[in-house]
């Protein structure tokens, strides 16, 4: 093993220069083995991806906008929705926050130069690039109109989209994620500061290293069913037909051991960007940095034991119903006692409105909705009523937009300084985290009430009296493009024409923010020495 | 155990820098070794996937099952299963060997874990050739004639049987290409802690295929009612 790119920035002893400064060509970004380098080589592909995803959605929210199906068929409005989920989850929401600010912060955070494997990391980026080159074929090949969940037999047998070109896709990208989540977990595990002990991690590198358990134990399930589907649907095998012997619901228990703790692997990770924030901007410790750690563990280890809730009316039985209902129930207990948590900081803190913290104040309001709506759906005779109605589009949009983007969103501007060694601007900053917040209320919220009276997911028609709230939707959607599209523009501009922000602009505690912005390659000058408690604030 | 503590490094002859993200060695093996266990975790789940799948139609259709069980042959499997253990103990010998020092041994011992691999593989390519012969690989077009009660099911269980193995047999290829570049690092002997190592690692990889034959065999040949 040789260490190629790591040559020309070799020499530790010599005055510290920032990670950018290896130069622009292309072959210092593709052959990089640096984090924070690899960081953005994930950070510009998730943000290609969002926007195709948004694209997709765009289109569905503006045919919804009339009852009659008039802007697409339903047979293109079918695939747009599949192509929406599937970019979304796979290319955007699963690496966004652990690939891009977990890959940059994590190593920082717990003191160390690199990643435990600094090659693993860069090939699961070209992993990642190689299943996207796959997705976009299955588009280029006329799209794939499953949904994003694949269901047999109507995969395996009936569709005549681009099945196995998108599952293909899906398929090599959760190699990615599995070499994320070992990177993470040995690193974690191996590579700490001296004197940063276990409960002296901060939160968010406790979440990152729960997603990365959680990429580990729960992908390599959904890469052995899509290989299943892969062999059904060429070879013929009838694991999953029942007109062969085989079970399509064993499809969904298989599937859905990987996709619920999916779930977990969106949200944890935003879960730890908004206590880095919480606690920064009311300038308060974390509020029970213990019971925060066991939640982030137990909502990890629950998540694999609740797959089942999503098929209450597939025919599974009553009594796995019953016992899927109970440990659904139990996860919302470690996610009440973060949201409890959270708050408690705040509580008698000096609470400052900065952007970032207009993200984490965002995320703890549609978090609470989105969640508490959840509990909603874990209780088995109202899941029948609610089953595959907009109540549960809305539920999981109020968690993965509401929660995971939310917190990306924080993230991105609490550490952007980091990142660039740049401030954006403020006053536009704010505009877009409002936008967010208020945009993604007037999408979603609508959509609440449209389930609760009954209208099913997946129509491209539907009758006249939803036409209002629909509108309403579409709407919101508006107002969250605006969310989305302000930051593209002050964020690259702040790139070259952003103030300087020095170091530590929020004056957070936390390692990273001990080394100049942006940082070093090698990170810190010398191996820093950690002798206090995290969120040392008071 | 094998000798992949912390002493072998402080022989002059020895000593390499760690890479440039690890402070020493001694973070450096630590971090590998997770890795690979980390890593085995993941292809536990992957196997693991697929035999719940078996399971769940093992109970479904017992009898089928069971009776289609008779149509492997347990002999060659059986002979198969002592060869992969075998190897186990061959590959460990030949991580003691690395650790001791003993250059030529380890060579030996190397030579002797994939000989045994590829005895492995040619054993159940025959087995695989003999189920072809019999008409009982219902891949592709190719035409499947089973003798018992209820074919279609009894092709379920074929179909498992060949893709277990055959998930299997491709971790076995892996596992010898491993070996092979083992093999040559051992006989260059350059940075003989480095090599002892790796060795272990890839005896964990090793390890692991052990493993996951011996469940296979179970579930697929032993389970036979």
């Amino acid at each position: 093993m040789t260490s190629v790119v790591y040559s020309e920035n070799e020499d530790r002893h010599a005055t510290p220069r920032d990670y950018l400064s290896g130069g622009w060509s292309i072959r210092s970004w593709l052959l990089t083995v640096d984090h924070k380098r690899i960081a953005w080589l994930y950070a510009v592909s998730i943000t290609g991806f969002f926007f195709f995803g948004s694209a997709a959605a765009l289109l569905i929210r503006l045919e919804l906008i009339s009852p009659a199906g008039d802007l697409l068929s339903a047979e293109s409005y079918n695939k747009l929705f599949s192509l929406h989920g599937i970019v979304m989850v796979w290319f955007f929401l699963i690496p966004s926050i652990p690939a891009t600010l977990g890959n940059f912060l994590l190593p920082m955070m717990i003191g160390a130069r690199d990643m435990a494997f600094p090659k693993l990391n860069l090939l699961s980026w070209y992993i990642y690039t190689l299943g996207g080159l796959f997705t976009l074929a299955a588009v280029i090949a006329g799209g794939v109109d499953t949904g994003w969940t694949f269901y047999t037999p109507y995969s395996t047998l009936f569709s005549n989209s681009a099945v196995l070109a998108a599952a293909t896709g899906v398929f090599i990208v959760g190699f990615s994620s599995i070499l994320t989540g070992i990177n993470f977990i040995v690193t974690t595990h191996t590579m700490r500061a001296p004197g940063l002990s276990w409960l002296r991690l901060p939160l968010f590198v406790w979440a990152n290293y729960a997603t990365g358990l959680v990429m580990v134990l729960a992908t390599p399930v959904l890469a052995v069913t899509l290989l299943l589907i892969a062999l059904e649907r060429v070879l013929g095998i009838g694991i999953f037909d029942p007109a062969l012997g085989g079970d399509p619901l064993l499809f969904q228990h298989l599937f859905w051991f990987y996709s619920h703790p999916a779930v977990y692997i969106m949200i944890l990770p935003a879960m730890g960007v908004v206590s880095e924030i919480v606690a920064c901007f009311s300038r308060n410790p974390i509020f029970g940095y213990m019971g925060m750690v066991l939640s982030i563990m137990a909502i990890a280890l629950f998540g694999f034991v609740v797959w089942g809730h999503h098929m209450f009316v597939s025919g599974q039985s009553m009594y796995a119903g019953i016992l899927f209902s109970f440990f659904t129930f139990l996860v919302a207990v470690p996610s009440a006692i973060k949201t409890l948590n959270w708050t408690a900081t705040l509580f008698r803190g000096q609470i400052s409105f900065s952007v970032p913290m207009i993200y984490a104040l965002s995320f703890l309001e549609l978090f609470t909705v989105g969640g508490l709506t959840g509990v909603f759906l874990a209780a088995l005779a109202l899941d029948v009523h609610l089953h595959d109605t907009y109540f549960i589009t809305a539920h999981f949009h109020y968690i993965m937009v509401g929660g995971a983007v939310t917190g990306y969103m924080g993230g991105l501007h609490f550490w952007w300084p980091k990142l660039t060694g740049r401030m954006y601007s403020r006053p536009w900053a704010t505009v877009a985290a409002l936008a967010l917040l208020i945009g993604l209320n007037l999408t979603f919220y609508p959509q609440f009430l449209l389930g609760y009276a009954g209208m099913p997911r997946r129509y491209h028609s539907y009758p006249e009296e939803f036409e209002i709230l629909q509108v309403l939707s579409s709407l919101g959607a508006g107002v969250l493009a605006l969310g989305y599209l302000l930051p593209l523009i002050y964020l690259s501009w702040s790139l070259r024409h952003g103030e300087k922000s020095g170091p530590n602009p929020w004056d957070a505690t936390g390692l990273e923010w001990q080394t100049p912005s942006p940082p070093p390659v090698h990170n810190f000058a010398e191996t820093p020495v950690v002798t206090e408690e995290p969120y040392a604030y008071k | 155990m094998p000798t992949s503590s912390g002493q072998a490094g402080t022989r002059p002859e020895d000593e390499t820098p760690p890479e440039t993200q690890f402070d020493d060695m001694d973070q450096q093996r630590h971090a590998g070794l997770l890795g690979m266990w980390v890593f085995l975790l993941t292809e536990l789940l992957l196997f693991g996937g697929l035999f719940a799948a078996f399971a769940i139609l093992r109970l479904q259709y017992a009898n089928v099952f069971a009776e289609a069980a008779h149509h492997l042959d347990l002999k060659l499997a059986a002979i198969n299963t002592a060869l992969l253990l075998s190897s186990g103990l061959t590959m460990m010998l030949a991580e003691l060997a690395a650790g001791a020092r003993l250059r030529k041994v380890a060579v030996y011992w190397l030579l002797a874990t994939i000989l045994l691999g590829l005895a492995f593989l040619a054993i159940k390519g025959f087995e695989w050739y003999s189920e072809f012969r019999h008409q009982l690989m219902p891949v592709l077009v190719l035409p499947f004639r089973y003798p018992g009660e209820q074919p279609a099911i009894a092709e379920l269980f074929f179909n498992l049987y060949f893709i277990a193995t055959g998930l299997h047999a491709v971790h076995m290829l892996v596992g010898i290409a491993i070996l092979v570049v083992m093999l040559a690092l051992v006989r260059r002997w350059r940075r003989p802690d480095r090599l002892d190592r790796q060795l272990h690692i890839a005896g964990l990889y090793w390890a692991f295929i052990d493993v996951v034959w011996v469940f296979i065999f179970t579930l697929f040949y032993l389970l036979r009612g």
